[in-house]
């Protein structure tokens, strides 16, 4: 009889793991995978930047100001991305900054979830006045435009890189919370935590142990957009002259830096936002991919 | 509906009070002695630090302090500045409507662009448009608009000498505000060329800041159309035989575009957030830039103020947009 059930089930169209199947969704969508790659190497480059890179980041030659890119009339092979106003390797800069911007748009990420998991998660169980007074706050930080908040928080705290990334997470943070909430809502009415309840499941194992892994997918793709946009809100800080301060090789301080030079340096303009654009179109296509493989309701 | 109206507006005054406690306690956050941190490198003698701190309240307790600032606020005084002395309140409304021809004029660009290529995206879906489209779309989205706006100087301006770089007219040109629309006041103003000179100006900010407010436009009509035109009574149209036109342009595309309403008046914030940038960059002399010299300056009640006003600014047009979305919307208006 046993032998018989399995023999059925695994006859009819052997089920894939769950992993397997989102890779299966995941790989079908190639905007996705060719966002999964540029993040790959941009994680490469920036945990590599001291070996890849020419030269060191700040490292300045009087003799080669405003150098143009090799192929330019007037250009190097030895500076094969020019050199900017103080004769520093802009390749070299690039490279270190993606470490810059990665680490920003990681550790972002990684505080907004955190605090936007617990008070997500305190507004879903508890309910009552406490979720009313966190929703509201969270609702006052979404009326105010983001760069306009960061901008102030900055302001408050005094320029820099930490104070900038600390700015960021503010203003993400709304949208972790209110996803998490929602999530805590939905997933509390169902019956399985009704059962673990019913069998004496504390509320810190029903919190963490029951209702959260079933959260995890919106999160999950909530934070691979939030990385582009951390990146993004850091880097025009960065280019306000709030974020990171120069020397840092911070993709939008190299911007900042690189304005006066816009009439006769093309190069110092272009490179670093194009490195800043590539970088959060990736994290947005994967995102988008994630969310199509993650999500029931978009599965054929 | 009334309940919703009612309900909706009640929202607004928490909102309200959490913004002054915000906007309260910045300049009472800034590490040492507020005073002295405005100074800066002037420094500053005891006597004018004892009045400065009186004048600011910032001798008193903090409650009575706060309650002083909302009645104040209240009353329209917002402060004065501490590098011009004018008053706070003036000073925005003096700056404000260069931010809001700015604005408008890019939600006008993201509008007349997105929609059209939402709707064309969803009725020829999978075709090279379409996905030309999204990619386009999903790239404005990405864009670094500060850079954006370099780039754009970098041809326009400087390669092919086609739009001024910065301001908001040739300095030839005096014109008389009347509306604060410099567009419109040159054309009242019947003065030769400052027309032309006003819109060679707005040209490029424009795009700049309409870029994002595009990308999402357009993105949002393509999925909205895409979900209506599956429906069945559109089937049904077009079983009766009316034309692949007016199914799309009269049947489908009111239904598609209650949602693309609320995403455009979500986009007041993503509006401001770029006219800071926007302004910055194109030396435009808006709010966005005036906020960003008062801090670097460390002109704290400019600051102070700004935020105010600006978050009210946002908080009274989502206000406006979600009492029209429950009158267009029968579902809300219904409900309650």
């Amino acid at each position: 009889m046993t032998s018989a059930t399995t023999a059925v089930s695994s006859a009819a169209a052997a089920p894939r793991g769950p992993l397997r199947d989102f890779w299966g969704y995941f790989s079908a969508n190639r905007g996705a995978v060719a966002g999964l790659v540029f993040v790959i190497a941009v994680l490469l480059m920036a945990a590599f930047a001291d070996v890849l890179a020419p030269y060191p980041p700040d490292l300045t030659n009087s003799a080669v100001f405003l150098k143009p890119p090799a192929w330019q009339a007037g250009g190097s092979w030895a500076y094969p991305l020019g050199t900017d106003a103080i004769g520093r390797d802009i390749l070299s800069r690039l490279i270190h900054g993606a470490r810059l911007s990665l680490t920003i748009g990681i550790a972002v990420v990684a505080l907004a979830i955190a605090v936007g998991i617990a008070l997500g998660l305190i507004a879903g169980f508890l309910r009552g006045v406490v979720e009313i007074a966190i929703m509201r706050l969270m609702d006052i930080i979404l009326t105010l435009p983001s760069l306009l908040l960061a901008i102030v928080i900055v302001a408050i705290l005094g320029p820099g890189l930490m104070n900038a990334m600390l700015a960021v997470v503010v203003v993400v943070l709304p949208h972790y919370v209110r996803i998490t909430r929602a999530a805590v809502i939905t997933e509390t009415s169902k019956d399985y935590v009704t059962a673990a309840r019913a069998s004496g499941a504390t509320q810190w194992r029903l919190m963490f142990s029951e209702v959260l892994p079933n959260c995890a997918a919106p999160l999950i793709v909530q934070a691979s957009l939030g990385v582009s946009t951390a990146i993004l809100d850091a880097a025009a800080l960065g280019f306000l002259g709030l974020g990171a301060q120069p020397p840092a090789s911070e993709w939008g301080t190299m911007l900042a830096d690189a304005r006066e030079f816009v009439l006769r340096a093309w190069w110092v303009v272009t490179l670093p936002g194009l490195m800043i654009l590539l970088t959060v179109l990736a994290f947005n296509l994967l995102g988008d991919g994630l969310r199509d493989a993650l999500d029931p309701k978009l599965k054929r | 509906m009334l309940r919703y109206i009612l309900t909706r507006i009640g929202l607004v005054v928490p909102t309200f009070i959490g913004m002054t406690l915000l906007a309260f306690f910045l300049i009472r956050l800034v590490p040492g002695d507020p005073i002295e941190t405005m100074a800066g490198e002037r420094g500053i003698d005891a006597a004018r630090h004892a009045a400065l701190l009186k004048e600011y309240g910032l001798d008193r307790p903090v409650l009575v302090q706060y309650g002083i600032y909302i009645g104040r606020v209240l009353h329209g005084d917002l402060g004065k500045s501490m590098i011009t002395q004018e008053p706070v309140l003036r000073e925005f409304a003096a700056l404000f409507p260069a931010t809001i021809e700015l604005a408008l004029c890019a939600i006008v660009f993201a509008l007349l662009l997105g929609i059209p290529a939402g709707i064309v995206a969803a009725v020829r879906r999978n075709s090279v448009f379409d996905h030309g489209v999204m990619g386009v779309s999903l790239t404005g989205y990405s864009m670094p608009i500060f850079w954006w706006g370099l780039l754009l100087i970098l041809l326009f301006s400087v390669q092919l000498g086609w739009t001024p770089v910065s301001g908001r007219m040739a300095v030839k040109y005096f014109i008389e505000p009347v509306t604060g629309f410099l567009t419109i006041d040159a054309l009242l103003s019947g003065e030769k060329g400052a027309f032309k000179s006003a819109v060679s100006h707005l040209v490029l900010p424009t795009i700049v800041l309409g870029t994002q407010p595009l990308a999402i436009i357009a993105r949002m009509t393509r999925s909205a159309m895409l979900e209506v035109l599956g429906e069945d009574y559109i089937r049904t149209a077009r079983a009766k035989g009316l034309s692949k036109f007016r199914v799309v342009a009269l049947h489908a595309l009111r239904n598609a575009l209650i949602p693309v309403i609320t995403v455009i008046g979500l986009q007041v914030g993503v509006l401001f957030t770029g006219a800071i940038l926007t302004e910055t960059i194109f030396s435009w002399p808006g709010v966005g830039k005036w906020l960003i010299e008062a801090i670097n300056r460390r002109d704290y009640p400019v600051l102070q103020g700004g935020v105010l006003l600006l978050g009210l600014v946002v908080m009274t047009v989502n206000l406006l947009v979600d009492l029209t979305y429950g009158i267009i919307n029968p579902r809300i208006r219904r409900a309650s």
